[in-house]
Order: C-alpha cells, then structure tokens, then sequence
C-alpha cells in the first residue's frame, strides 16, 4: 500500500511538471522544471526496482540534458517562447481522441506489477537462473547488456557515436551562415 | 566564474571524487548498479563541472578535442574488434567464452572489455558535444565591440 | 472503478504524459519546446517499460540469497541504453536548432516558415 502511495505521489509530480512545462512561456524555466522532472522520473524508476536505469537517468537527464539545453539557449539568445498565434482547439481535439483510445487500449493490459503477466514469463526465469553461473555477474542487467545482448548494445554505441559526429558535422566548424545583422 | 575562489579551490577537490566514483561505476558494475553507460557519462560531467568553473580553454589544455575524437572511436573499434577477435578464434561474433581457457573467466573479462569501451565511447561522445556546443562562435557578438 | 485504477494507473499516467509532450510537439512554436516535448514524450516510453518490469514485492535484478522474486531486467536493459541514445539524438537535434537559429535569425516554426514563403 505504501508503494502504491509513493507511487502516485511521484506520478502526480510528474504530471504536474508535465503540465508546467507546457503552461511556461520562459524557456529558461522550461529548461528547470525538465530537469525536475527527469529527478522525479528517476526517483520513480528507484521505486520500480530498476536501480541501473535511475542511476542514468539522474545523470543524463539531470545533468547532461540540462547543460546541453542552457548551452543551446545561450546560443540562440532567446529567452521567451512567442505565444501560439493560432487556436489550441484542433492539438488539444487531437490529443484527446488518440489519448482515450489508448486509455481504452489498457483494459487488456496485465494489471501492474502482477508476476503472472506475460512480460515476467518469456525469458526473466532464463536469466535470473543462470546469468551467474553463465557470466559470473551478480548485476543481471549488466550481464544481459554486456553478454546476452551484446550485438543489441554495440548498435545503440554505434548509434551514440553517430550521434557525436553529426553533432560535430553540424556545428563543429566555423560559422559560415547569413548574418543575424545582415538578415535585417 | 573563473574569479570565484571558494568555487575554484572546492571544483578541484571534486573533481578526482567524481572521476574516481565514475571508475568505481564502471569496475563495480557486475555486482551493483552501474556500468559502462553509466561511469562514462559521469566522467563526461566531471570534465563539465571542470569547464564550467576553469572556462574551456584550461579544460582543452587538459583534455584536447583531438583526443577526445581517437578516443570515441577507438571505443567503438575496441567494441567490433573483440567480436571480431572471438569470430577468429572459432566462435560466434561477441561470444567471450573463448578469450581465456575457462569460459566463466572468459565471460567475465569479455564483459569488462566491453564496459570498458562502451564507458570510453560514451564518455568522449558526451565531451564531444558539449565542447562543440561550447565553442560555437556566436557570431552576433563579434560585431558589437 | 477503484480497482481498475489501482492495477493500472501507471498506464494512466504514462498516456497523461503522453499526451503532453505530443500536445508540446504539435502546438508549440519554438522548436527548443518541441524538443523538450520530445523529451517528455521519450520518458513516458521509458516508465511504460520499466513499470511494464516491475513485479510486486520484488527486488531489483541484483541476484543475491534470501531473494526469489526479481523485476524483469529486459526492459532495464533496453531503457538504460535508450536514455543515452536519447541523449545523444537530443543533442543533434539541439545542434540543428543552433543552425537554424543561424541561418534564420529565429528559432520560431512560423517565422521560419514566413522566411522560406519569399523566394
């Protein structure tokens, strides 16, 4: 019960923060309250036992994330965000339709936290009973990252250092773009 | 904030606690939380938090982009090449068992290899993008003085 | 009604989430909003996976004595490889924001759109 408790406290949070977001006009704030937000998300997935992805998610999401953004907006020297000019009557219809039909998706999804779902069932039992004797690590999600899955994590560093040279493609050489003062 | 003293004399006492703790992450990650992915990001954000308060020019003294390149893709090749080195000796790609004589053994120092180079890629990518970020001229500026 | 919610708010919230950053996405001009709506939108998937994990009074998947019942590491495992990726991909499209801000003098959707309407 206090689990459940802790739960929808964080979740109320994260909702709340959602909806912050969404309701700020400063960017700068906006930046803030993301990186509360990725505290809270990673709080929460402490709660839900996932002790590995909590730990990067307060890194990446805390710090990194946040940098990046204060570096972006540093760059781009705009500190407010224009108000829409036209209505939120169509976004919101649209939000609200795909957002209760995936509401009404979840009355066939297993209740939460129920072992017998077909989620725990498939290959948990595998891992759980031989990743010590198999790999010698006690950590399984080490083991099924390193090991199991090794082909799965040496596409996602590919992809990461992908990431980093396009990074560097984009914006690594000198500025050579129309001047800001010549556009006026 | 580079004229600021107490910040200065407490970043660089924090500085080897975040970076051994990045170490401890990554060699402690088969018996507790943590792991390559882990460990190098927060050795990218020692190097920040370094940059932040001794400005970037200091931090590419100590650390130059240059070799933060060698070392990203040098992560990404270390990764291939032990599959590649397993596909030699006989086995399927990434399949540790084979680099030493006992196959536990084996597992257990593929798995270190691979953390290793996924904490090295991770941790250079990190630095790579914030000192591109970090040294984009912003050419608006150039312009007023 | 009640039990319905106690055995699947966490989808609900997840959807809330949802929602949010896809209303972020589409109602919002200023692209570094977008991009945090984006990243709203990419924590939503992550908690539907990690919740979709977790197993009641379990423990994390650190395998030790006097433990039986541990949380599905799979999902773990595609999420902490996903944050970063996600990380990175955010930082590309920061770096193209940056080049837009460049070569338009905004970082607006509509004035940018005004500016490519002059030939």
């Amino acid at each position: 019960m206090i689990d459940t408790m802790i739960d929808i406290a964080l979740m109320a949070f994260l909702a709340i923060c959602a909806i912050a977001i969404i309701k700020t006009h400063n960017l700068f704030v906006i930046i803030m309250l993301f990186g509360i937000f990725s505290l809270h998300s990673a709080a929460l997935f402490v709660v839900m036992d996932a002790a590995d992805v909590a730990f990067t998610e307060a890194a990446v999401g805390t710090g990194i994330s946040t940098v990046l953004m204060l570096t972006t907006l540093a760059l781009t020297k705009k500190h407010r965000e224009k108000k829409p000019v036209h209505r939120a009557r169509l976004p919101l219809l649209v939000v609200l339709i795909t957002g209760s039909a995936l509401v009404y998706g979840t009355y066939d999804m297993p209740s939460f936290g129920d072992p017998c779902s077909p989620a725990q069932q498939h290959i948990k039992p595998r891992y759980i009973e031989n990743s010590v004797a198999e790999t010698g690590a006690p950590n399984v999600v080490t083991a099924v990252l390193a090991s199991y899955r090794g082909y799965d994590t040496l596409g996602e560093v590919t992809v990461i250092f992908t990431a980093g040279i396009g990074v560097m493609l984009l914006i690594g050489g000198r500025f050579n773009g129309r001047n800001n003062k010549e556009n006026r | 904030m580079k004229h600021d003293l107490i910040l200065r004399v407490i970043a660089k006492y924090l500085f080897p606690v975040i970076a051994l703790f990045a170490f401890y992450v990554l060699f402690h990650g088969e018996y507790g939380p943590g792991g390559g992915f882990q460990a190098g990001v927060i050795l990218s954000v020692a190097f920040i938090f370094y940059a932040l308060v001794f400005g970037m020019e200091t931090t590419e003294k100590v650390l130059p982009l240059k070799v933060l390149r060698v070392l990203a893709s040098s992560g990404v090749l270390t990764y291939a090449g032990t599959g590649v080195a397993t596909l030699l000796m006989g086995g399927n790609f990434l399949d540790y068992g084979l680099l030493l004589s006992s196959k536990a053994a084996g597992q257990q120092l593929g798995i270190l290899i691979i953390e290793l180079s996924v904490g090295i890629t991770v941790s250079a990518v990190m630095l790579i993008i914030f000192y591109t970020f970090a040294n984009r001229r912003r050419p608006w500026e150039d312009h007023h003085d | 009604m009640i039990d319905v919610f106690i055995s699947h708010y966490n989808y609900w919230i997840v959807i809330l989430l949802m929602m949010a950053g896809f209303y972020t996405v589409i109602n919002h001009g200023n692209l570094i909003k977008k991009i945090a709506g984006l990243n709203i939108f990419q924590t939503s998937v992550f908690l539907l996976y990690i919740s979709i994990g977790y197993v009641d009074n379990g423990t994390t998947p650190i395998v030790a004595e006097g433990f039986t019942r541990y949380a599905n590491p799979l999902p773990h495992v595609l999420i902490l490889t996903a944050i970063v990726v996600g990380v990175s991909t955010t930082a590309l499209g920061l770096a193209l924001v940056v080049r837009i801000k460049e070569a338009y003098g905004t970082i607006e959707e509509d004035e940018i759109q005004e500016q490519d309407m002059i030939p």
